[in-house]
Order: C-alpha cells, then structure tokens, then sequence
C-alpha cells in the first residue's frame, strides 16, 4: 500500500472485509466509517485550528501564545475543550427551551454534511454527487436558520439583534458567493465536485477565474462569519450575539461548526478554484490539506488585520459591487467560452 | 401585499448597554433605544464607580488626598496628582523647585502619552482591530515601567507632593526615556499603517459622531475632542500653569470633529507631548526636588480653582480650606464627565456599531465620570 492509497486501501480492504454481506449493509456501514472519518478530521481540526489561530494570532501581534500545556501549548485546546464540557448547561428561565436546545445541534449537522461532496484526495470523495457544489451551497445556507433559532430562542436582546444580523448578511452573501461558483461550474461542464477538480488537470481555475476567486474569498469570509465580517458575533457591540446565552457543551458545537465551516469553504476554494488534490510528487490528500491549509491561513491573516466593517456597509458592498462583478463574472465567462470554442472548434 | 404590509408593525426596543460591557471602557451603561439597528435614545447612566473621593479628601489631610487622586482618571495619574498639588500650592503660595517643576513637566506628559495610547488602542480594538491594540500598548509598558523607576508605582503613582515630588528620579532614568522616545514614531508609523489609513476603519469612523465647534462648546467640551472640532485651545498654551511656558509645541487641530478625527488627533499630540519631553530633558537643571513645607500642612482660610490640561480635557479642582489641616471641601471638575454627556447628541441616528465607536473617541474614564 502506497502512501497515495493509504485511505483508498483501507476503506478497499474494509469493503473486502464486508465482501459476503448484503450490499445494503456494505453502503451502511461504509457509510458510518465515512461519518467516523469525517468527524475525526473536524473535531481535529477545530482544535487544532484554535491552536493554530491562536498562535498565528499571537505571532502577528508580538505574543508567544499559548505555550504552557504540552510542548509548544498543543494540548492548550484540548484542555479548553474538556473545560467547556465540564461546565453548567445553563438554560435561561425565558428561552425557548426546545428551539434553544435544539439550535447547537441544527448548526452542527449541516456543518458535517458539507464534507460528504469534499474530494480529500484521488477516489477519496465520500458521497460523489453528481450535483455536489448545488448540495454544498444548500446545505450550507441552512446555517442561517440554526442561528436564527438560537438567537431567537435566548430570548436575549443582543442574541436578537446577532441572529437578525446574521440573516441579513447571510442571505445576501450566498447570492455573489453562487455567482462566482457559476463561472466555474460553466468551465467545468458539471457540478460534480471530482468532475471539477479532474477538469482541472491542465490548468487551475483560479487563473481562468480570477475575479470569481475574490468575489468566492469575500463572500466565503462573511459565510462563516469571520471577520472583518464577523458581525453576527460582534463582539465589541452585541458581545457574541447568538451565542451569547450558550454554555459548556452547546457553546462548544457553536465554536466547533464554525471551524467546521471554515475548513469546508476552504477546502471547497480548494476544489473549485486551486486544482483540488493535484500536484506533484506529494500523495493527493497531502496536496488537499496543504492547500487547505493555505487558504486557512489566509483567512485567519485577514481576520487578524481588518476591523470590523459596518451592516449598512457591509449589505451595500454586497448589493452594489460583489453582486454586479459576479454577474459581469458570468457574462465575460459565457462569451469568453464561445469565443474559445469558435476558435478552437470552428463552430459556437 | 399591501395588506400584509399594513399589519406589520415595528417596534422599538430598549437595550441596556452595561454596566457590564467590553466597550463601555468601564461600569457606564448606556440605555438605549433601538430601532432595529438605528440608535434612536441614549440614556447616560452614571454611577458604577461612585466612590465618593470628594467627601472623603474632607477627612484627609492635604497630603493624604494625594493618592485618592490617582483614582480619578486612572489612566493618567500624575496629571491628576499635578492638577491637585497645583491647587494646593496656589492657596498656599510655595514656590516649587526648578527641578521638580522639570520633572513633573516630564511625568505629566508621559501620563498623557499612556492615556492616548489606551484611547487608540482600545478605540482600534472597539472596531475589532485586534492587532492594533499591541502597538500602543507595548509602548505604554515602557512609560509604566518610567513611572515605576521613580516612584515604585505604576498605575496609581502618588509621585507629586505639594511642594515638590516625592523622590528624584534614579541614575538610569533618562536613558531609558530616551530610547522610549526614539521607539515612539515607530509606533505612531505602525498605527498609522494598520488603523489610520485602512479603509473599513475610514469608512466606520469618518463622518460618525460629529459635532461642530458651536455645540462641543454649548456642551462644554475641551480637550483633544474639542481641538478635533477645530478649536486650538489648551491650557498649557492658553493660561499656562507650572513651567509650561517655557515649551515650544504646536496645538495640533482638525476640522471635522467626527471619531475619525478624535482618533488622529491622539496621534498628533502625541508628537506634541513627545517634543515638550525632550526639552524638559535638555533643559533639566540639577537641585532640590522638594520645596521646604511644614510637616503638618495648613491652609490659609480661603478658596481657590485650579485647572490644568488633562489628558481628556480641562482638569480643575476647586478647593475650599477653612484653615485647617483638612480640605474644607473638594470639588472635582472631570473632563470625562462633561465630554459624556455630549455623547447621546452626538449618537443617535447612528448604529449600535456607530455608538461603540463613538463612545471609544470621546475616550472616557469611569473613575473620573463617577469620583
């Protein structure tokens, strides 16, 4: 088994293992192997990731970081995450109870069905749709209603104005980050997400798709609420909005979603616009999680720059630039195909 | 459609912003009336802090109100004790001596230094640039850690006496002055380069909270947000007190009295603050530090006002002595109290986003609100 196969070989020998039993049980069980897998890599990478953000937070702003617990601080999250779950559960006399219990696990679920369509490497997709972009982007837009409802269920005024905020800007930014997918998908031919990743053999749609890269970076920034568009948090005015009544294990799913989110839109500008798991020399997952990583980073490097932009200005910046680029997006796109088939096949 | 449209109503909601708030720079609460998003009332509630520091410095000895004083606009403290000592010795008519007069030019500006670079840190750090809060802050360490040569203190200094200061400062004092001041510009270049001139802290801060000169002044506005309405009017040029005279400085001023000039207006004086500590270095003469007083401090029968340029603005005290050795009673006039209360005027019809910024330009200080 070579390192490239080393995921593909194990879930080929799991198969064979399995080979007598009835194909349903097969799916089945793969199925909850494929869910194991997943969820190891986000309750790995959210913890990791704080880490990372901490650090890269710190070196950026003349810290240390954390560096106290395990060498260099690297058990300083999962310290974190053990606390966070021996706190109290608290639910405030006026919440909604159901919907207030209800809302952390709403935003957990479609934070783990992103990664169904996410080629980590070659073969290595675990649920290939054949519409696996349109699947990501409606999966991810139910985000919205989950912290709706536990901005609504607080019963908190600063949970309130949070959760309006977040549908405001969530609303409006699926509009432009759709648009700058539609450049690629109409290159690519399909909305399969290895079909894409495969059309990008000679060349990566980042230099096809320039403009639609940043409207998709923009965009993708205020989908999972990151600053300079971390308005729905806002710490320095509604002090964590939605979150704000949430405790122990419930805060933690919030916590762990978004870093959740983070690596699937990352991973998913990865997919569209980066080549996806190809390169050279390294083994394809390897080249998958580097560049996921880069993108990452590149988040976090504009979240420790920026302050945080204003709601009115961040609805008109949506409304007024990224929405009419991304549409000129897919005009010059549409003509430039035609151009390039007229002159390559003779006909439109 | 239409008829839908009838049947929607909408509501104003009352929001308590504080006591326990990260951007109400201490235990203010603001009650605001919100329309959605739209500030529609401000409501200054006061009090958190009151700690009655008038009262008691009726029951101190003049000297003992000197750290009370501290507690006033903690971030600022020897311009609190400056404006106190001063007001004691106008009633009593000491002379002070030219070194310690030197010294203090040197500690109150250093004190004013600290003060805006809190006021830029944490106003960058209420628009969530985190970053920015390092630059200002890594520099203040270094004038608490003056502070702390040469008086053992850092934050609640006590280093002015009345008659003088408490001790000389120690032999490895004015190197490390100089090298502070040196560093300085960098920071400024540094907040320059990652607040001043980034576009969403533009677009977020230029044109919010803006007040023209006419009414900063109805309201009784001074100090650096009054110079960003475009009044060059300071103390230390205006009725100068102590040595100030003898500086050359500039009155930095700026025209559109909105945050975005609140804000620059910090980092120009402390340019100003920086030029007036370098000449009271060079001209630094050597001698006593202390003036000759009676160990037991006793007021003629009388009163006197006193006001100095604070770091937020006009500082004065206001004391009454009916010959004892006690103040018979101490009024405190704070510029942070004054300038709050234009803060409802100049915040509605903003956002809540707007009033967080708004409330970081005015630069407030609890203590010195509350007393």
């Amino acid at each position: 088994m070579t390192v490239e196969g080393i995921f593909t070989g194990i879930a080929a020998y799991l198969r064979g293992f399995l080979a007598g039993a009835p194909p349903w049980v097969v799916t089945l069980a793969m199925g909850v192997l494929y869910l194991i897998g997943v969820l190891a890599f986000i309750f790995l990478n959210a913890l990791y990731l704080i880490y990372l953000e901490r650090k890269i937070s710190a070196y950026m702003q003349q810290r240390i970081g954390p560096n106290r617990l395990g060498p260099h601080g690297l058990l300083q999250s999962v310290a974190d995450a053990v606390k966070l779950l021996g706190k109290e559960d608290i639910i405030p006399r006026g919440a909604d109870r159901w919907v207030f219990i209800i809302a952390p696990i709403l935003i957990f679920i479609p934070a783990t069905m992103l990664y169904a369509v996410i080629p980590f490497g070659k073969g290595m997709v675990p649920a290939d749709l054949n519409i696996g972009v349109f699947y990501f982007l409606a999966v991810a837009s139910t985000t919205t209603i989950a912290i709706l409802m536990g901005g609504w269920g607080s019963n908190n005024k600063y949970a309130l104005l949070g959760s309006m905020r977040c549908v405001a800007q969530m609303v409006s930014y699926e509009i432009p980050l759709t648009f700058s997918i539609l450049g690629v998908i109409m290159l690519a031919g399909s909305l399969q997400t290895s079909q894409i990743v495969a059309a990008q053999g000679k060349v990566w749609y980042i230099l096809l798709q320039p403009l639609a890269f940043i409207i998709y970076f923009v965009a993708a920034t205020a989908e999972v609420n990151r600053a300079p568009f971390d308005l729905v948090e806002g710490e320095q005015e509604i002090i964590a909005g939605p979150y704000i009544e949430y405790t122990g294990m419930r805060y933690a799913l919030f916590y762990l979603s978004e870093y959740a989110n983070l690596v699937s839109v990352s991973a998913l500008a990865v997919t569209l616009f980066l080549g996806g798991w190809q390169g050279p020399w390294l083994p394809s997952w390897l080249w998958f999680l580097i560049k996921v990583y880069i993108m990452i980073f590149i988040f976090m490097w504009v979240r420790w720059t920026f302050p945080r932009i204003r709601i009115d200005h961040l609805l008109s910046f949506n409304w007024k630039v990224l929405l009419p680029l991304s549409l000129a997006n897919i005009l010059v796109t549409g003509v430039g195909i035609k151009i390039y088939q007229l002159l390559t096949l003779g006909r439109w | 459609m239409a008829a839908a449209a009838e049947n929607l109503r909408t509501e104003e909601i009352q929001l308590n912003m504080g006591p326990q708030h990260p951007s109400t720079h201490g235990v203010y609460r603001a009650l605001l009336t919100l329309d959605g998003e739209k500030v529609v009332g401000v409501e200054n509630i006061i009090g958190y802090l009151h700690r009655g520091i008038e009262k008691l410095a009726e029951d101190r000895t003049y000297t003992q109100v000197i750290p009370y004083t501290d507690r006033l606009d903690y971030l600022a403290g020897m311009l609190n004790n400056l404006g106190y000592v001063q007001t004691v010795e106008k009633l009593m008519g000491i002379e002070v001596p030219e070194r310690a007069e030197y010294l203090r030019v040197i500690m109150a500006e250093l004190s004013r230094l600290a003060s805006h670079m809190v006021m830029v840190a944490s106003m960058a750090l209420d628009l969530s640039g985190w970053t920015a809060w390092f630059p200002p802050f890594r520099e203040r360490e270094r004038i608490l850690d003056l502070f702390e040569m040469a008086c053992g203190s850092r934050l609640t200094v006590s280093y002015m006496r009345i008659g003088g200061v408490a001790a000389d400062i120690p032999p490895g004092f004015l190197p490390a002055l100089e090298s502070f001041l040196n560093d300085l510009p960098r920071m400024i270049a540094e907040m320059n380069g990652l607040i001043t001139g980034n576009e969403i802290f533009i677009a977020r801060c230029q044109g919010v909270g803006k007040i023209d000169l006419e009414t900063a002044l109805a309201y009784g506005i001074t100090g650096p947000n009054l110079r960003a309405c475009g009044l060059p009017f300071d103390l230390r040029k205006a009725r100068p007190y102590g040595i100030y005279d003898r500086f050359e400085f500039d009155i930095p001023t700026l025209n559109n009295g909105d945050s975005y000039d609140r804000f620059v207006i910090r980092l120009l004086e402390m340019e100003q603050s920086a030029r007036i500590i370098r000449q009271a270095m060079d001209q630094l003469p050597e001698g006593p530090v202390q003036a000759k007083v009676p160990r037991v401090i006793k007021l003629p029968r009388g009163e006197v006002y006193h006001q100095i340029e604070g770091a937020k603005g006009i500082l004065g005290f206001y004391l009454v002595s009916d010959g004892g050795s006690k103040p018979y009673r101490l009024h405190i006039h704070s510029p942070s109290f004054v300038n709050l209360g234009a803060l409802p005027r100049i915040s509605i019809g903003g956002t809540v986003q707007d009033f967080v910024v708004n409330i970081a330009s005015i630069d407030i200080v609890l203590g010195e609100v509350d007393r």
